[in-house]
């Protein structure tokens, strides 16, 4: 993979009047990775993504890309080029006109440009469609069509605002595994904000998680899946349980939390954390539904939860069990259907277990809007 | 029954339907259709003493129109120069009033429509509110300002810019201030809808990929307005060509407006066939302009209707 031009944001903070979009964000994007803003609508990953391309500056601190400090440089002089999330193709030129729009402004003659058109359509599969408007393509089509324009640009990094938002799940789906697959190719930085975390986890390098703002947390996604470093990423990134309580003591990397419902039970404290929570911290604890297994009847200790069971579905490659818990909400257990047999416990209270390095503690925050 | 037509009484019911219907009809037909047809009757006729109209001198001739062209008959020239040069004038001064219009009204549409905030609304109201006087009035106060005695002539001489007063009336300038002025809003307007609806974010992608203010309006924003520029264009056009408060009151003595020449017909030498005529050809000229200039920039006549 070529070196690429990384970003980095330095204390960034961008204000509209009162309102703070960004709340101090530092972060460091390395050169061709492909990296993920991720956060619910309105919290800001937008705003830095506007930031920097340039149609917006930030109030404090700074944005360099290559190590080029952006500042007074308009959105026509940065080597970024963005994929807008309702694509903003032009409706009024032809297919190839839209892809080497870039060139047209530098000057290129008509034939340059239908020879560099034709490459790049044939690059994103759709050879020979280049005198067609961009309105007698499909959703995916021109979604594609967008790529195209943008990396003809040869921008050294590309910003996508939620480009696949408005397509439906299947070529969603399909779009991720594409995306993915230029992005290898080209070898250039790819800033991707989303809100969907299945479309951060299976492309991106890096994700980094927002909320409100402020930047939770960076890493990979299985960092970010395994290792929340606050209750809000934990609760945003996949399904999962919360336990509520108050660390009762430490054990080295495992605390002992004091949940509010299930008794004390035994947590690995994330690597965030680790250090920073105390004896007697609110603490939220997470476990996965996965993470669950049944335990035998009458099994106690603090890496056991025992809870009547509200109602079962059966979602084909898991048995789901949704429990009483805490605060009218459900605690989900989903047990793999490997092919045993399955008995309905709806109404009895069981019991489960679960392994302690699979259940992690992060000081009580807040949670994600369901 | 034509499928539109049903589909219209269902939605609306047969008394309200026919009640809407009918009064469409009777309004392009009756006000427009049917008046327009007894002035080219008209225009095809002897001007007679009341007495002689459908008697045996009462028949059709091509007399008013070869009057246009030239001339009274034996007259000294050989065509009909004056009326011709007024003709023509007005057409051109029409076609220069609209472009003027146009690179005037285009940056004032494209801030107004793409500009948020309460203060949009302040500015549409300061352009909207003028037109509440009426046609004769504005065209006067215009006089004041552009008179040889008049405001700006006053402020230009005191100033220093000139030594003696500029006749603004004699050389015309009134007159295209004042036309352009009457019709501003008809060409904001239109070009203010078209651009209203334009995604901000085409502009920004331009922008992204390096285009400047220029080429985004020359690429993205003037080919999206096309079909508001062209209404505003036909609009400006037409009415600057028909209109007759406007020279009447601005224009120089020596300049003449064909409108005016047309009304000399009717009302002075009560000669209403040859009124009618000098109309008609007006009319039938400015419409086959617009429609030629129609194809030349590629625009369809649906596009006129947004």
């Amino acid at each position: 993979m070529s070196a690429g031009v990384g970003v980095d944001l330095e204390n960034l903070w961008i204000r509209f009047g009162d309102f703070v979009a960004v709340r101090d964000a530092n972060v460091n994007i390395n050169g061709g990775d492909f990296f993920s803003f991720l956060g619910p609508s309105g919290c800001g990953k937008t705003t830095i993504l506007r930031a920097v391309s340039g149609f917006l500056d930030p109030s404090d601190g700074r944005v360099l890309i290559g190590g080029n400090d952006m500042k007074g440089i308009g959105p026509n002089k940065r080597p970024t080029a963005l994929i807008f999330q309702n694509l903003a193709l032009f409706p009024l030129m032809k297919v190839w006109e839209n892809i080497t729009f870039s060139m047209e402004i530098k000057g290129a003659s008509a034939k340059e440009r239908r020879k560099r058109a034709d490459e790049l359509l044939d690059m994103i599969a759709l050879p020979g469609q280049g005198d067609k408007l961009p309105s007698e393509l499909s959703g995916g089509q021109r979604q594609r069509v967008a790529i195209a324009r943008a990396l003809c640009a040869e921008p050294d990094v590309l910003l996508l605002d939620e480009p696949l938002s408005a397509l439906d799940l299947k070529l969603r789906q399909h779009m991720r595994t594409e995306l993915r697959e230029i992005q290898k190719r080209v070898g250039i930085t790819f800033i991707y904000i989303t809100h969907d975390q299945g479309e951060a986890l299976t492309m991106s390098d890096n994700i980094a998680v927002m909320r409100a703002g402020v930047i939770d947390q960076i890493g990979n996604g299985k960092a970010i899946y395994n290792d929340p470093a606050t209750a809000f990423a934990a609760s945003f990134v996949g399904e999962n349980n919360v336990f509520r309580g108050k660390v009762k003591r430490m054990m080295g990397s495992e605390a002992l939390i004091e949940t509010n419902r299930s008794g004390d039970l035994v947590a690995r404290i994330s690597s965030a954390n680790q250090g920073r929570l105390k004896e007697g911290d609110a603490a939220m604890m997470f476990i996965r539904p996965e993470a669950f297994a049944l335990a035998p009847d009458g099994a106690s200790g603090d890496h056991f939860v025992t809870a009547r069971v509200n109602h079962e579905e059966f979602e084909g490659n898991t048995f789901n069990i949704f429990m009483e818990g805490e605060g009218g909400k459900e605690l989900k257990v989903a047990i793999p259907n490997l092919g045993q047999s399955f008995e309905d416990h709806t109404g009895q209270s069981i019991t489960l277990e679960y392994e302690a390095q699979n259940a992690v503690v992060v000081p009580a925050g807040e949670l994600a809007a369901e | 029954m034509p499928r539109f037509l049903k589909e219209f009484f269902d939605r609306n019911g047969l008394g309200i339907g026919s009640l809407m219907l009918g009064l469409v009809l009777f309004w392009t037909i009756g006000l427009i259709i049917l008046p327009q047809l007894s002035m080219l009757d008209f225009s095809f006729r002897p001007n007679l003493p009341p007495p002689e109209i459908g008697g045996p001198k009462d028949v059709y001739t091509m007399e008013n129109y070869r009057y246009l062209v030239f001339g009274p008959e034996g007259g000294s020239q050989s065509y009909n120069a004056v009326d011709l040069k007024v003709f023509y004038r007005t057409l051109i001064a029409a076609i220069f009033v609209t472009i003027f219009n146009l690179i005037l009204c285009y940056p004032i549409a494209y801030y107004l429509a793409q500009t948020k905030g309460n203060h949009i609304r302040i500015f549409a109201l300061m352009l909207i509110i003028p037109y509440w006087i009426n046609e004769i009035l504005r065209a006067f106060a215009l006089r004041i300002i552009f008179g040889e005695t008049g405001v700006l002539n006053n402020l230009l001489v005191a100033a220093g810019i000139f030594d003696t007063p500029f006749d603004f009336v004699r050389n015309d300038i009134a007159l295209y201030a004042g036309l352009g002025y009457a019709y501003i809003l008809l060409m904001i307007f239109p070009i203010y809808n078209v651009i209203e609806s334009l995604d901000r974010n085409q502009i920004e992608a331009a922008r992204d990929m390096g285009a400047s203010w220029p080429m985004i309006h020359r690429r993205v924003v003037i080919p999206y307005a096309k079909p508001g520029i062209s209404s505003g264009c036909t609009m400006v056009f037409m009415l600057s060509a028909g209109a007759l408060a406007a020279p009447q009151i601005l224009g120089g003595p020596s300049s003449l407006w064909f409108t005016q020449l047309i009304y000399q017909q009717f009302n002075d030498n009560s000669d209403w066939p040859q009124g009618a005529a000098y109309a008609v050809v007006l009319l039938v000229t400015c419409i086959l302009l617009v429609l030629a200039l129609m194809r030349v920039f590629k625009v369809n006549m649906g596009d006129i209707g947004k």
